[in-house]
């Protein structure tokens, strides 16, 4: 079964066009990679994707239904994300954090939260529990109580993808989990995502780590300028001319060593 | 002492035996500095306050006397005295360095002013000369002092019975500083008091007290609750002076306010410029109700548990109609736009007056001859004596205040630590992170707006019988007096965003501080402005630091006591 089917999602800034019709489809339990140079367009597919940005066009289907508008309502339905460049809240602590992600798996309002009934604090105290789990398999339990900000550039990013979590996603976009690691966290962030799919949730990773890549995706997707150019499993894209043509300048037709540059763009 | 820690002095002495000397200097120059208090300190009874007296402290003599015993019980923390020690748990010197230096301010002002306002030195009787002699000797016998600061280990907890008692004397003791320092009469006292206290709690806070005590208190929740409502409630008993009480009651409806503004701000992050509209409100729907005679609604008044529901519903449904628009817009246009409101709200009542508008409200006359409160027969204009303690009319408000404040404590601490509250964070702290995380901004922002409305339009309903007179000009951004927006924003700024505490210091430091300062009369906005830069300067965290904040600096430290625990909202 599909979990997420794009269609033709078009996003338009004015002049510039920053995605135009791209397609794509992700099946249960699957981890799909978007590659692409920079400016390519993969984060403003992940804001169309999200919410966050309204895209001129196209149609984006989860699980069979369209998904909703607005990025809280996306979270609710299921697709989670993180962020390029880190978002964390800086001045809570690291399970704060969690617990804001399970935002929309509570229910409790203002004035449970002042009457404080029998039901109310289980649940509060099943999404601690629920958080904690959830750190530990991030591997950053012991940080619980620091605040997000102390936290090193690598379990930041663990934070990040433990909090998208914590909303219980059915499908999760990562973008650029790895940017920043060492060798030593990015093969941990590697085994993360690969225990993310063991729960039975679909991945969507954009990275610009190519062993990274081609080592957890099932299929990869290459963007360049707002376009899909390729999509495929991981060695035929990597075998695929056009896309070492993409990333390294040269127009199509010259091997990846040529460094004369061609007539071409 | 071995080890790491470098001795080091200010004043340089003979290094053999220094030590032993400077303490003992300190000490004997702390114990005739409170000896000094016992003797007059000059000659004629027209210095406020009246030092002339031998045989017990007056005036000012009192802080000096304070201070020097203080510092006294200090010298005994630097002996190692075995109950003294733990006053001191970062070591004693650079505590009993800034005591000095509070002693020496405070009584060197007093001195000086002496010789000032009565016209020179001549002044001076030998009781002035051996305290002038005694606070400097201890200054510079302090400064003296070898440096023994150390690291120390959090204190593990005490016996329950033990630490609550210590609550209980913390707040305590805080209730009889507060009340000292409301109830001075002259400015002369309150500036000596104000000097002592600020200089007292600098060298207690590199002490290492203040961290020992917020320790104590996040541990003992419950027994600080009870212990800050007793003392809340036995100022009433000790202060039965009208002027004073209805300063205290003005200060909780005003600390009150703030606490629902640090919703808004200190929580959520919306920077709200027009937030006292919300207590104009609710004063106005309290003293429409009130069956006060020149309210368009005569006759009977309403109960007072309908009148707080009627205040609170109106200030909320105000709350949602400036809200639903201008919670849209975000940072700097949210700013100028709640300012906007705020205005019109005012401008608004001024024309609602039969003339340019409907009637309703009076326009700049307002309604005035709001009755008093009476609950369950307690006439709130009347005396009453129970159990020979005499409560005034204004007792009777601050008591009723003591309790809106609890309920709003009350609510304020469920809901900062709970799904909404910490929704509320994430969006002051990134707003496009919260709503991907599945928070609906728009609605928690909303949400905010009402409950911090409601919280003002509960203060405002009791404010109108407070006051007895509502009129527009109460409710401007900015004017020389609290409560208005300006200033309630800087209540909760100065006293700590997203405390508890915060705010009702903040807020009452606000008010308390100009009524005292009479002298500056027109200068108050000058002086005003002159705090907040140096607040903001010295201590951008406000006077009580958010326990998050607090992490950012000891995380270890308490990373380590708390274990799993996690942050709350506030001390
Ligand atoms: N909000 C925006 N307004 C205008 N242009 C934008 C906006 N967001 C992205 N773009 C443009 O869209 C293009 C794609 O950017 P992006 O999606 O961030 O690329 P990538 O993530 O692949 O590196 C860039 O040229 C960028 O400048
Ligand atoms: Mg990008």
């Amino acid at each position: 079964m599909t979990v997420l089917d794009a269609r033709g999602v078009t996003m338009r800034f004015g002049g510039l066009t920053a995605v135009k019709g791209v397609d794509l489809s992700v099946a249960e339990g699957e981890i799909v990679g978007l590659i692409g140079p920079n400016g390519a367009g993969k984060t403003t597919f992940f804001n169309c994707l999200t919410g966050l940005y309204t895209p001129t066009a196209g149609e984006v289907r989860y699980r069979g239904s369209r998904l909703p508008a607005r990025p809280h309502e996306v979270t609710r339905a299921g697709v989670a994300r993180t962020f390029q460049n880190i978002r964390l809240f800086p001045n809570m602590t690291v399970l704060e954090n969690v617990l804001v992600g399970r935002h929309v798996r509570m229910r409790e309002g203002l004035f449970s939260a002042i009457g404080r009934s029998p039901r109310y604090r289980r649940a509060e105290r099943e999404a601690r529990e629920a958080a904690r789990e959830l750190l530990d398999f991030a591997g950053i339990g012991g940080q619980a109580s620091s605040l997000a900000r102390n936290l090193s550039y690598g379990d930041q990013r663990r934070l990040e993808i433990a909090r998208a979590m914590a909303s219980g996603p059915g499908l999760l976009l990562l973008d650029e989990p790895t940017a920043g690691m060492n060798a030593r966290e990015t093969r941990q962030a590697r085994d993360l995502v690969l225990a993310i799919r063991g729960r039975g949730v679909a991945v969507v990773v954009i990275e610009h780590d190519m062993r990274f890549i081609f080592g957890v995706c099932d299929r990869v997707a290459v963007l360049t300028q707002g376009e899909k150019l390729v999509e495929g499993a991981p060695a035929e894209v990597r075998a695929d001319e056009r896309v070492i043509a993409a990333y390294l300048g040269t127009p199509a037709g010259d091997g990846p060593g040529g460094a004369a540059r061609g007539e071409g763009d | 002492m071995s080890g790491a820690g470098a001795r080091r002095a200010i004043v340089p002495a003979p290094a053999a035996g220094r030590g032993t000397v400077a303490r003992a200097l300190v000490t004997a120059g702390a114990a005739v500095s409170a000896g000094s208090t016992f003797l007059p300190w000059t000659w004629t009874a027209s210095f406020p306050g009246d030092l002339t007296v031998a045989g017990y402290p007056g005036g000012n003599q009192v802080i000096t006397l304070v201070v020097a015993l203080v510092m006294l019980a200090y010298c005994g923390a630097a002996y190692g005295l075995p109950g003294l020690r733990a006053l001191a748990p970062r070591g004693a010197t650079p505590a009993l360095r800034a005591l000095a230096l509070a002693l020496a301010v405070s009584t060197g002002y007093v001195l000086a002013a002496i010789a000032i306002t009565l016209g020179g030195l001549v002044n001076w009787v030998p009781g002035s000369w051996v305290a002038a002699v005694a606070v400097l000797l201890t200054l510079l016998a302090a400064l003296a002092l070898p440096d023994d600061r150390r690291d120390a280990p959090p204190p593990a907890p005490g016996p329950r019975w033990r630490e609550t008692l210590v609550v209980f004397a913390v707040l305590l003791g805080g209730l009889v500083l507060a009340d000292y320092g409301l109830a001075t009469e002259h400015t002369e006292q309150f500036i000596g008091y104000v000097l002592a206290l600020g200089f007292a709690v600098r060298g207690l806070g590199v002490s290492g007290l203040p961290a020992v005590i917020s320790a104590l208190i996040a541990r003992n929740r419950v027994a600080t609750s009870v212990a800050a409502l007793c003392a809340g409630l036995a100022f009433a008993v000790i202060q039965t002076s009208g002027a004073y009480t209805s300063l205290a009651a003005n200060v909780l409806i005003f600390g009150a306010v703030a606490l629902g503004l640090n919703i808004v701000v200190g929580l959520s992050g919306l920077l709200d410029l027009g937030y006292v509209a919300f207590l104009g409100v609710g004063a106005y729907a309290g003293a429409l109700v009130s069956g006060s005679t020149f309210s368009r609604f005569t006759g009977t008044p309403l109960p007072f548990w309908a009148a707080v529901l009627i205040g609170i519903a109106v200030a909320v449904l105000a709350g949602v109609v400036i809200g639903a628009p201008t919670l849209r817009v975000r940072g700097d246009y949210l700013a100028i736009v709640t300012l906007g409101f705020g205005e019109i709200f005012r401008i608004v009542v001024n024309n609602l007056d039969g003339v340019s508008g409907p009637q309703l409200t009076n326009g700049p006359n307002g309604i005035p001859n709001i009755p008093d409160l009476v609950i369950f027969g307690y006439d709130f204009g009347e005396e009453h004596t129970v159990l020979g303690v005499t409560f005034g009319r204004f007792t009777n408000y601050y008591l009723l205040l003591v309790l809106v404040i609890a309920v709003m404590v009350f609510v304020f601490a469920r809901v900062g630590d709970s799904r909404i509250g910490r929704a509320w964070v994430a969006i002051r702290e990134d707003e496009v992170a919260a709503q991907a995380m599945g928070v609906n901004t728009f609605r928690l922002k909303l949400l905010a707006f009402a409950l911090g409305a409601a919280m003002a339009g509960l203060a405002g309903t009791v404010q109108a019988h407070v006051t007895t007179t509502v009129t527009p000009d109460q409710y401007q951004f900015l004017s020389t007096a609290p409560p208005n927006s300006a200033f309630l924003l800087a209540a909760v700024v100065l006293g700590g965003m997203g405390t508890i505490t915060g705010p009702l210091l903040g807020g009452a430091l606000l008010f308390v501080i100009p009524e005292k300062l009479e002298f500056f009369e027109d200068k108050q906005l000058l002086l005003f402005g002159l705090t907040l830069i140096l607040m903001m300067r010295l201590r951008p965290e406000g006077i009580v630091p958010n326990r998050r904040r607090q992490l950012e600096f000891h995380e270890e430290e308490i990373a380590g006591r708390e274990g799993r625990a996690v942050a709350g909202v506030g001390a």
